[in-house]
């Protein structure tokens, strides 16, 4: 085995080089001022409390929401699909499944552009609008775009976790609420969806990761206007060029991330202990 | 007693373009205990989940009270089921398992509170209410599971090879307990096992089924001292079972002799086979039989020797507490009332 072990040792070094460096880099910058020149740093808080400024404040809490909401659309939609698609045969099922994932293999940038030819003044839905006789609707730059955008994309990631868990209750189960006496629905609420709750809570930690620390999704869909708190970090290091204040940022989302799932991972673990 | 609760009527069951029940005619009495025993794939558990209404018959009826219930769904039925790994709900406590089935009938508070209790004292699990079901062993779950099938106060129930996953003195244990459990509910319980001691030490009535038909009908002792057929006579306990000729009535001619037996009835020359239980066989000394051998095998059981003795027709299975030498010259004999003729099958 010890021989074994020392082939890991270039995976570490290449690990440190691009992943834990990088971080320690982003955390050095967010304490500091002075720009990208290492020479003359100055140690600082600022870069934090000006993110308590109402604009980027306002900018951290519409994220927060947005991500909230798509979160729940996803889950209503993401369950039902999970549900129906255990209804089939276990052959159907997975390729059900497949038609779920396809999407994931094609790049996030060209699956939002298909969505702009989709969704833009003379796009697809409009010029279909027309035929039908209805007047053409801007859909392009407004919430519900950015909405459609994200929930789409953060779909499968809802759907596998709760289909895997719903697909893994034993059968007697259910023969048994129906046994005692419980009908389809009752049956569906006192087990199955107690059951699935472990899928519910891995595809809700997945799709708000997702959601929360998105920027192409808003910036295509939602217009340049369009504030998430992705966008903010990208223009901070691309278009402003204060990477420092762009730092900040980001390790407060990290923060919040880590915090995200770890509760989320309490309320699961203390779910399997009472279970079991 | 003699008063018809359930009638399976001509029931049939095709999974896919296999029958698996090929004609199931059954009359199940009130109070009784009645086990359905075969080997897998016989259709007994088939048999069970359609009176339970997890599987719907191809064709045929199952009468309640003479009401048929084929197309009732499951949880309209009055019936409940213990199933072969217990489905016991994991996230909920032994109490609220138990409680399950009335909940969902929305009783009132204080009712299935009392109603619970009841049932979890009579099986013995006072203690036991916040427990996790997990943590309880194979016999406490297999108990939570009776209760929570009993509380409901079903006509009827179902026990789907129950006891498969206890280990052998639990087993013996809970075979006693639901024996004395059917006794002090006054209901009917329908058994399913592949287990024929199981069978011959709770039932009333036993069912022996074999691809998909009832081979026989009877009490344990009919069973087993009456065996219709080979089946039968083979699948429930050792037995010797051996080609031969009904002369005339109470006369029976094999392995070139011929035997005085109870049986009649049969046509004279009516090729039979005779089933003859190894329990009931003596060895004496050569001189004093019509048939004699060499012992080939002797094995210890515990309670007794199991020994083989070959003839020049067949080797012989006996069973008995005295020690024979192999290779020994003995006298196998057995009187008129340890035969048992049955008709002969046509297949095998």
């Amino acid at each position: 085995m010890k021989h074994f072990t020392r082939l890991v040792r270039p995976y570490i070094v290449w690990m440190v080089l691009i992943v834990v460096l990088p971080l320690l880099l982003i955390v050095l910058y967010s304490f500091t001022t002075g720009g990208n020149e290492l020479v003359n740093i100055r140690f600082t808080l600022d870069n934090f409390k000006k993110i308590g400024e109402p604009i980027y404040f306002d900018v951290f809490k519409k994220s927060m929401l947005l991500g909230i909401v798509s979160v729940l659309i996803c889950l209503v939609f993401g369950y039902t699909l999970a549900y129906m698609i255990t209804k089939y045969s276990e052959k159907a099922q997975n390729f059900l499944i497949l038609l779920v994932t396809i999407p994931m293999w094609i790049n996030t940038l060209l699956r939002t552009y298909a969505w702009i030819s989709i969704l833009s003044d003379n796009g697809l839905l409009n010029r279909l609008l027309v035929l039908l006789g209805l007047e053409p609707a801007t859909m392009m730059y407004t919430d519900a775009a950015v909405m459609l955008g994200l929930v789409s994309d953060m779909l499968p990631f809802m759907v596998i976790p709760i289909h895997t868990s719903i697909r893994k209750i034993d059968k007697s189960l259910i023969e048994a609420s129906h046994d005692l006496g419980a009908g389809n629905f009752q049956t569906f609420w006192q087990v199955i969806f107690k059951m699935s709750i472990p899928g519910v809570i891995n595809g809700v930690m997945m799709t708000f990761l997702l959601s929360i620390s998105t920027f192409v999704i808003p910036k295509l869909l939602g217009g340049g206007q369009y504030m998430l708190i992705g966008n903010l970090i990208e223009t901070q290091f691309i278009s402003v060029g204060n990477w420092n204040f762009g730092s900040a940022i980001s390790i407060l989302l990290t923060l919040l991330i880590v915090i995200g799932i770890s509760l989320m991972k309490k309320f699961d673990r203390e779910e399997k202990e009472e279970n079991g | 007693m003699k008063d018809a609760f359930i009638e399976l009527k001509g029931l049939t069951k095709n999974f896919d373009s296999q029958q698996v029940l090929k004609g199931i005619d059954l009359t199940i009495y009130r109070n009784e205990f009645l086990t359905l025993l075969g080997p897998s794939g016989c259709g007994k558990t088939t048999t069970l989940r359609m009176i339970a209404g997890f599987e719907e018959p191809s064709g045929g009826e199952i009468l309640f009270d003479g009401v048929d219930i084929s197309k009732v769904p499951a949880y309209k039925r009055e019936v409940n089921t213990v199933f072969q790994k217990y489905a016991l709900f994991p996230f909920l406590n032994v109490f609220d398992n138990v409680a399950f089935g009335l909940k969902i009938k929305k009783m009132d508070k204080t009712v299935i509170e009392h109603k619970c209790m009841r049932m979890i004292e009579l099986m013995g699990l006072k203690g036991f209410e916040k427990r996790d079901v997990s943590s309880l062993s194979g016999g406490q779950q297999q108990r939570v599971a009776i209760a929570r099938a009993l509380v409901n106060e079903p006509k009827v129930l179902l026990l789907d090879e129950p006891l498969g996953a206890l280990d052998a003195k639990l087993r013996k244990e809970m075979q006693t307990e639901l024996k004395r459990i059917q006794k002090e509910v006054g209901i009917t319980f329908i058994f399913v096992t592949h287990d024929q001691e199981e069978a011959l030490s709770m039932s009333d009535t036993v069912v022996v089924m074999n691809e998909g038909i009832i081979q026989q009908v009877g009490s344990p002792e009919d069973i087993y001292n009456e065996p219709e057929n080979r089946f039968v006579a083979s699948f429930i306990g050792d037995s010797n079972i051996i080609e031969a000729v009904m002369k005339k009535d109470l006369l029976v001619s094999f392995d070139g002799f011929d035997f005085d037996c109870v049986d009649k009835g049969f046509k004279d020359n009516e090729n039979v086979e005779v089933v003859i239980r190894p329990e009931d066989i003596d060895l004496v000394k050569p001189e004093e039989a019509k048939l004699k051998g060499t012992v080939k095998t002797i094995t210890f059981k515990g309670v007794h020797h199991e020994i083989i003795v070959e003839t020049g027709n067949r080797d012989y299975l006996i069973h008995t507490t005295d020690y024979f030498e192999p290779g020994l010259e003995v006298g196998i004999r057995f009187g008129p009332d340890d035969i048992h003729v049955m008709y002969r099958m046509d297949w095998e």
